[in-house]
């Protein structure tokens, strides 16, 4: 208490004061700088905050649109979308996870693989995710699930959409196949559109026509909290569900041409001659498409990729053959225009053919003792390859390439489809380009009798038909049946133009001959009802030495000939043109043109369409 | 207590109206107890938002403010002479319950803070918050002011013990506390300028080893993420981003109880203690902001106003810490849920969820009242 005493209460009281004084000022100095930083953030900078807080809590879910169907001209399924069950777990409402799956085990069968990924999936998701344990149940595990799920809290079925194709092999070269979007697909496609799709087309019509069967995208927009999960839906913009398709293939003239070929290798493409309308397009063997969609085993894959029939391998559009005799009614319409030869000019055919003034090399006709003295006509019903030699030899490769290129050889169609092969069609330039030789005059022999270096595609073949029927004017050929996707176009090469009325009347007067005459090399599917223009062939697959006799049971069936038949009908305003192409089928005649006759048949008796 | 002054009393309370007799009797001011009151009833409501409307947690927050006023209402019964008596004993006895707790107290987080006294869990360093200044106060008065040097340096080396001890439980945000109200109590007393900046200089100088050495890892990062929260989003700177958003989403009206949706969408983290500001900022927006910030401005200066009315050296030095380091409190909160200050664990007073803290804060009220209505009793 005795220092108390040497206190100055007043000095003590203003120093007090003083320090007070100094503290406010600071405390308001302070208060100011708290309330200028709620004005930068509060006012200033509110908008900014806004937002980032809108996308903290708003969300946007995608919402993938449905596929389009595909269905052929007469409204027949040929792609559809089939509910597909999973099986998914929420782990939040779930008490025992271990009894749970153990219980599931004994209802559905769940493998090591299922198991595997759901474990993964549920140490990375959260609790009130739902987490897929199995895909594609049967019909007989949703109903074992079903029947107690009351007593399975936390377990769900969950029906999805899957793609399906009902007609399995028989269109799965002409529909093609989707399957899950990979790292190729993502290059090409609008990514903001495909966020929620799985799976996308890989060929054929679900390929090229991709866009259209897809749709487009729906959103909502939903509220979550900090853990992602959904509180409320905000809003919606439906997905525009993608468009169903109607091809101009003819389903059951599809599945006939398919039954026709048999077991053959090879492929039927038939057009309608007065729009370009594809009605079939037949590839065999060829392989399930349902296999594709929901990814192919291994295996599975394997087993197709090295079949040694190919069945993944599309012949109709990718297939290059040799067209062999059915080239001649181009040939011998381009001796016709260019004046080679007239309806009386005839040769002599012993059976061969010697370029003359050239090499002693003998030109081998098919019928070894000859076909006698023929004419144009005689040599495309009976097929001479000698007058063709002698026409070939006298119109020269470059007549024979600008013709045969007018009908369509050598280049692409430009059907609607995503893959296409234009074949070959050999010129005088084409050979110095590609195997650095001149031009030799046997080689303008080889490409008369539709050998050599000259190589079509079955589609290539069909539409040169076609054209033929319609006599020079070319039709587009198509797949889509729907007017706002597809154009159906027309057009006539300039030469094929020039050609006069009465060659197109000879050359196809002697197609109906090789049909409906008895020297005819298809003279065996004549029917009474209507007339056939058609022309056979027969393709080799290797080359025969100067002497030797093809024996069709002595050589080893990869290396016999390729049957082929090209042909419309009716004669008269055709209705039909149709290519068949049977893989070391032997003779045009006596195999490939059977098949031709079952399709056109089976077209023409149900009236026109 | 002799009759004159008793008499005088009487005199002087019949010219007042009745509340302010009755405030008297009972020893309490009535600015701060009704500012205190509509603090502590707004913290109610904006925990009850925070909490995501769990109606228990707000009752346990009532009972704890409940028991502060208790508190409060009992010291502000005490005669500031009997605190003073008190100050040293107390402060030796928070000192032993600090080590005791470094030794044989709970774990919580990492860190050791707590007392398992049974009943209930006890934090000394909560009382060393209201004892440290005491003590201070109390040493300080007992000669002239200013302080001699000697005085100065005794009373730092008084003011380490609790800051060293409370540091290393480690609970630098507590300890920070501590040292700044011993620090205003040196500065009320009239620490040379001199001095303070010659410690200013010091701090600067041992600014670096501190950094290296005494701040843990936690703490350097919390640091660290202050000063640039963009380079951890979802780590240590989420808290500061989130609680960023919250404050400026809010704007100027602020989206409505209730409906802040930062808040109620868990996007922000510890929003019902340490982060309450930035709940209360996101539904109330600025002009809730100034009024809260104008209703702590206001207990601050009755606060400093009590202090300077204050008859004794001991009060003046007690009520002027009491008052500035409620403003730090608040200071260093709304700055570190703004994103002006670092992420220090320090909570609003009196509204965000948590025991100590509010009984803590009431009795520092109480003080303050005690102080302010026992003072004429002095006066001769």
């Amino acid at each position: 208490m005795r220092r108390e005493q040497l206190k100055d209460h007043h000095s003590e009281a203003r120093l007090f004061s003083n320090r007070a004084i100094v503290s406010i000022i600071m405390i308001l100095i302070l208060i100011t700088l708290l309330l200028t930083r709620l004005v930068y953030l509060q006012v200033i900078d509110h908008k900014y905050y806004t937002t980032l807080s809108n996308d903290n809590r708003v969300k946007l879910v995608p919402i993938g649109p449905t596929r389009g169907l595909i269905y052929d001209r007469n409204g027949i399924v040929l792609a559809e979308n089939l509910a597909a069950y999973r099986l998914e777990i929420i782990p939040e409402n779930v008490d025992d996870m271990e009894a749970l799956l153990q219980q599931l085990a004994t209802l559905v069968d769940i493998r090591e693989h299922d198991l595997k990924q759901f474990r993964k999936a549920l140490s990375q998701k959260r609790t009130f995710e739902h987490i897929p344990l199995r895909f594609r149940l049967d019909d007989h595990e949703v109903a074992r699930i079903s029947a107690i799920q009351h007593r399975l809290p936390g377990v769900q079925i969950v029906a999805g959409l899957s793609r399906h194709y009902p007609q399995g092999k028989t269109f799965a070269h002409v529909i093609g196949y989707v399957g899950r979007k990979d790292v190729q697909d993502l290059k090409l496609i609008d990514r903001t559109n495909y966020i929620s799709t799985s799976h996308i087309g890989k060929s054929g019509i679900e390929k090229f026509y991709e866009t259209h069967l897809h749709g487009s995208v729906g959103y909502q927009q939903v509220e979550t909290n900090a853990q992602g999960r959904i509180l409320r839906v905000l809003q919606q913009t439906q997905p525009t569900a993608g468009k169903d398709m109607h091809l101009t293939i003819d389903a059951p003239l599809q599945a006939i041409a398919e039954q026709a070929l048999g077991e053959f290798n090879g492929s039927i493409v038939t057009i309608d001659p007065r729009n370009g309308q594809i009605l079939t397009l037949v590839s065999n063997p060829g392989f399930d498409p349902n296999l594709f969609v929901n990814g192919i085993g291994y295996k599975e894959y394997q087993a197709l990729n090295s079949s040694d029939s190919q069945p993944l391998y599309n012949r109709a559009l990718l297939g290059r053959y040799p067209p062999g005799s059915t080239i001649k009614p181009f040939i011998g319409l381009a001796g016709l225009k260019y004046g080679i030869t007239n309806e009386h000019y005839e040769v002599y055919c012993p059976g061969y053919y010697i370029i003359p003034f050239g090499e002693e090399r003998k030109f081998r006709d098919w019928k070894r003792s000859g076909h006698g003295i023929v004419d144009l006509d005689d040599s495309i019903t009976e097929s001479c390859d000698v007058y063709f030699y002698d026409l070939a030899l006298n119109l020269s490769i470059d007549r024979i390439s600008p013709f045969l290129n007018s009908f369509g050889f050598g280049h692409k169609t430009a059907i609607d489809m995503p893959v296409e092969n234009a074949g070959l069609l050999p010129s005088r330039d084409w050979k110095r380009q590609n195997r650095r030789q001149p031009w030799f005059p046997g080689e303008t022999l080889n490409t008369g009798i539709g050998q050599g270096f000259l190589l079509a595609t079955p589609l290539q073949l069909a539409h040169a038909t076609a054209t033929l029927a319609n006599r020079g004017t070319a039709v587009q050929p198509y797949l889509s049946l729907d007017k706002d996707i597809s154009t159906e176009q027309t057009s006539k090469d300039p030469l094929l133009a020039s050609v006069e009325e009465h060659h197109w009347d000879y050359i196809i007067k002697s197609m109906t001959h090789v049909v409906h005459k008895h020297k005819g090399t298809a003279r065996r599917i004549a029917s009474d009802k209507f007339k056939i223009a058609g022309k056979t062939g027969t393709a080799q697959v290797f080359g025969i030495k100067q002497e030797e006799k093809y024996d069709a049971e002595a050589i080893d069936i990869k290396l016999r000939d390729h049957a082929l038949f090209i042909a419309f009908a009716p004669a008269v305003k055709p209705r039909i043109a149709i290519a068949v192409v049977v893989e070391n089928g032997g003779s045009g005649g006596a195999v490939a043109a059977p098949i031709a006759a079952k399709v056109i048949k089976h077209y023409m008796s149900k009236g026109s369409s | 207590m002799n009759s004159t002054n008793r008499s005088a009393l009487q005199a002087s309370n019949r010219e007042m109206p009745l509340l302010q007799q009755w405030m008297q009797q009972l020893h309490l001011d009535f600015p701060l107890l009704a500012s205190v009151f509509i603090l502590s009833l707004t913290g109610l409501f904006v925990l009850y938002s925070a909490t995501g409307q769990d109606v228990a947690e707000v009752q346990k927050q009532a009972m704890r403010l409940g028991v502060g006023f208790v508190l409060m209402v009992f010291l502000a019964q005490l005669t500031p002479q009997t605190l003073q008596r008190w100050s040293p004993y107390l402060f030796m006895l928070a000192i032993i319950l600090l080590i005791l707790v470094l030794v044989a107290g709970v774990q919580v987080k990492g860190a050791q803070r707590w007392l398992d006294l049974y009943l209930f869990r006890f934090q000394p360093s909560e009382l060393m918050k209201l004892v440290a200044p005491m003590a201070l106060a109390w040493f300080l008065a007992e000669t002239a002011l200013p302080p001699r040097f000697v005085r100065l340096l005794a009373s730092l080396i008084l003011l380490a013990i609790p800051v060293v001890l409370v540091a290393v439980q480690p609970d630098l945000g507590t300890s920070l506390l501590i040292a700044s109200s011993g620090f205003f109590v040196l500065f009320m007393a009239g620490l040379r300028w001199r001095i303070l900046g010659g410690a200013s200089l010091l701090l600067v100088i041992f600014a670096w080893p501190i950094w290296e050495y005494v701040l843990r890892d936690y703490q350097r990062r919390r640091v660290l993420t202050f000063l640039n929260p963009e380079s951890d989003p979802l780590g240590a700177g989420y808290h500061i981003i989130q609680s960023k958003i919250a404050i400026g989403s809010g704007g100027l009206f602020g989206k409505g109880w209730l409906n802040g949706t930062q808040s109620q969408l868990d996007f922000l983290p510890e929003r019902h203690t340490d982060f309450i500001f930035a709940v209360f900022s996101e539904e109330f927006g600025m002009i809730g902001a100034i009024m809260l910030l104008m209703l702590y401005l206001f207990i601050v200066l009755r606060g400093m106003f009590i202090a300077a009315q204050a008859k004794d050296s001991f009060s003046r030095l007690l009520a002027g810490s009491i008052s500035l380091t409620f403003f730090v409190y608040i200071f260093v909160n709304m700055g570190m849920v703004s994103g002006l200050l670092p992420v220090v664990g320090v909570p609003l007073p009196l509204m965000s969820y948590g025991g100590t803290s509010i009984v803590t804060l009431l009795a520092g009220f109480g003080i303050l009242m005690s102080i302010h209505t026992h003072r004429k009793m002095l006066s001769p």
